[in-house]
């Protein structure tokens, strides 16, 4: 018997319009647990649109998201009651934002700002808050004095390693990501890729990873999804899509890159 | 020309309309009821709110008591008595134990309610996310979704700020295990008392259109951390005046040179003691 995984998330035929805009067109794809996949295409292509409808909080004109844990997809984003959504968001997803202050609560402290989704959850033991808030700190590299210190006080590379730590300590096993490094120096970047990385392999999250740049998801994703006006225009392993491109407009895109 | 107004000076339709969401809010303890509520011959953030209450419950057996801070004689209280006094003609008194229908502002009497009284509160702000959220519709949906792990943040960020909680007034509490419920300004020092509370509690927010109430023998909780109870402050020096040790106290300044003195802030109280 062939072993044949189970996707966790699986869209069909999403299709959504802004006005006359068709800003997604017949959109499907899978994700299956423990992958990173990285969607890219240029500004305008439809990237977020499409993350923030598999996430549920876009309604797609036609089509639909299901999502299970447990080998089925028995359960369906566009259906879902709010509450539970919320609930989904809340625990069992996360989603990083490009620009952290849409996250994070600007005039909590660092240490609250990482303990919120546990106490969403019910915890009311301060004394726990503040270890797995310590805890976490350390693990996104950011130096546990600063546990009292408002986000305003960050840099944007700590705000955003700050969102991960906040986003992760409910341990997702489905990660939404739109452009987590855009906003930040080369030198950050690389170091936040890092971090991502042994994350997202360490904690077995299967990631949804928006970005415009390629070099991004070549160091992250394992499989891509490449758009183009609403469409997913070609799809496969990372390597195999960016080193041998099929479609004109990924050949464009690939070839367009600056070298290093 | 003299003018005569309705009894307690709201027409019959109103009172009954007022009344119609006092059951609604009885039925689902602390959870806001949205009300037409009216302009009154007082401004918003006197007690429009408590006093359209009061209004819509009085009856010519009542006997009405009107506190402000805990004082039977502030102008607040005062004017409200002589109101009612003037529109409805009902006995007031000073008296906790002899009223039936206490009209209150920051403060809950310190003798024990009995089974039969009504408590009426002058609620300024009824929703106790509104400062850690600003839209409405997102604390409609918190409340719906029981998710008050925003005030929880707070009180986090309290502990670590402060080392204790350190909210003083209008303390969160869960009614009957369920709904948040801002307690109006009285102080933290106050809230047991709402706990199982054998009279009937109504709050009234007349700027916000906001109804809410506490049935009788509910349970009202304060909001806290396993390792940081609930525990509100007072000081320990008794009443200059009565001795009271265990009474809440103002703090008031008695001459020039800053000397002050520590009295009951529930004047019928104190001056029972004395």
């Amino acid at each position: 018997m062939s072993y044949r995984p189970v996707p966790i998330l699986m869209a069909r035929d999403l299709t959504l319009s802004f006005g006359t805009l068709r800003a997604l067109e017949s959109v499907s794809l899978e994700i299956y647990p423990g992958e990173v996949l990285a969607i890219v295409g240029e500004s305008g292509s439809g990237k977020t649109t499409l993350l923030n409808t598999l996430y549920g909080v876009l309604a797609p004109g036609a089509g639909e998201v299901r999502f299970g844990e447990n080998g089925e997809l028995d359960r369906c984003v566009q259906t879902l009651p709010r509450q539970q959504l919320r609930h989904l968001h809340r625990s069992a997803w996360g989603y990083v934002h490009q620009n952290p202050r849409d996250a994070l609560r600007m005039e909590i402290t660092a240490g609250g700002n990482i303990v919120e989704r546990l106490m969403a959850a019910g915890e009311k033991h301060y004394g726990t808050l503040r270890e797995k808030a310590l805890f976490w700190l350390q693990k996104v590299e950011i130096d546990p004095k600063r546990i009292d210190d408002l986000p305003t006080t960050f840099s944007g590379g700590m705000q955003q390693r700050l969102q991960i730590a906040r986003t992760l300590i409910s341990h997702p096993y489905l990660l939404f990501m739109d452009e987590p490094t855009s906003g930040l120096d080369v030198s950050v970047q690389a170091g936040l890729l890092d971090l991502l990385r042994n994350l997202v392999s360490e904690q077995r999250m299967a990631v949804i990873l928006v970005t415009h740049d390629l070099a991004v998801a070549r160091l992250l994703a394992g499989r891509i999804a490449v758009m183009q006006r609403g469409r997913i225009i070609e799809t496969g392993v990372t390597d195999q899509v960016l080193d041998d491109p099929q479609h004109p407009y990924t050949q464009l895109l690939v070839s367009s890159v600056l070298p290093a | 020309m003299t003018i005569y107004y309705n009894f307690a000076y709201l027409d019959e339709g109103t009172k009954k309309k007022i009344r119609r969401t006092l059951l609604k809010a009885v039925a689902i303890p602390g959870h806001q009821i949205p009300f037409a509520s009216r302009e009154m011959p007082l401004p918003y953030g006197w007690g429009t709110g408590g006093i359209q209450v009061t209004a819509a419950v009085i009856g010519p057996e009542d006997i009405l008591k009107v506190i402000d801070q805990g004082s039977d004689d502030t102008t607040n209280a005062v004017s409200i008595r002589n109101f009612f006094r003037s529109t409805t003609g009902v006995r007031t008194t000073t008296s906790t134990r002899e009223a039936t229908l206490i009209q209150t502002r920051h403060r809950i009497p310190e003798t024990p309610l009995h089974a039969g009284q009504i408590l009426v509160y002058q609620v300024p702000m009824p929703e106790p996310l509104f400062k850690l959220e600003p839209r409405v519709s997102e604390t409609i949906a918190l409340h719906a979704m029981a998710d008050y792990s925003l005030m929880y943040l707070k009180l986090y960020d309290q502990i670590t700020r402060y080392g204790r909680i350190a909210i003083g007034y209008e303390y969160p509490v869960i009614v009957h295990d369920r709904y948040l419920t801002s307690p109006s300004p009285i102080p933290a020092y106050d809230v047991p008392k709402m706990h199982m509370s054998p009279a009937l509690q109504l709050f009234g927010a007349g700027r916000e259109k906001r109804l809410y109430a506490i049935p009788p023998y509910t349970r009202v909780i304060p909001l806290d951390f396993t390792d940081y109870p609930f525990d509100p402050v007072n000081t320990r020096q008794p009443c200059a005046l009565c001795g009271a040790v265990e009474s809440y106290k103002d703090e008031i300044v008695i001459d020039d040179a800053g000397n002050r003195q520590f009295i009951c802030s529930d004047t019928d109280f104190c001056e029972h003691r004395r």
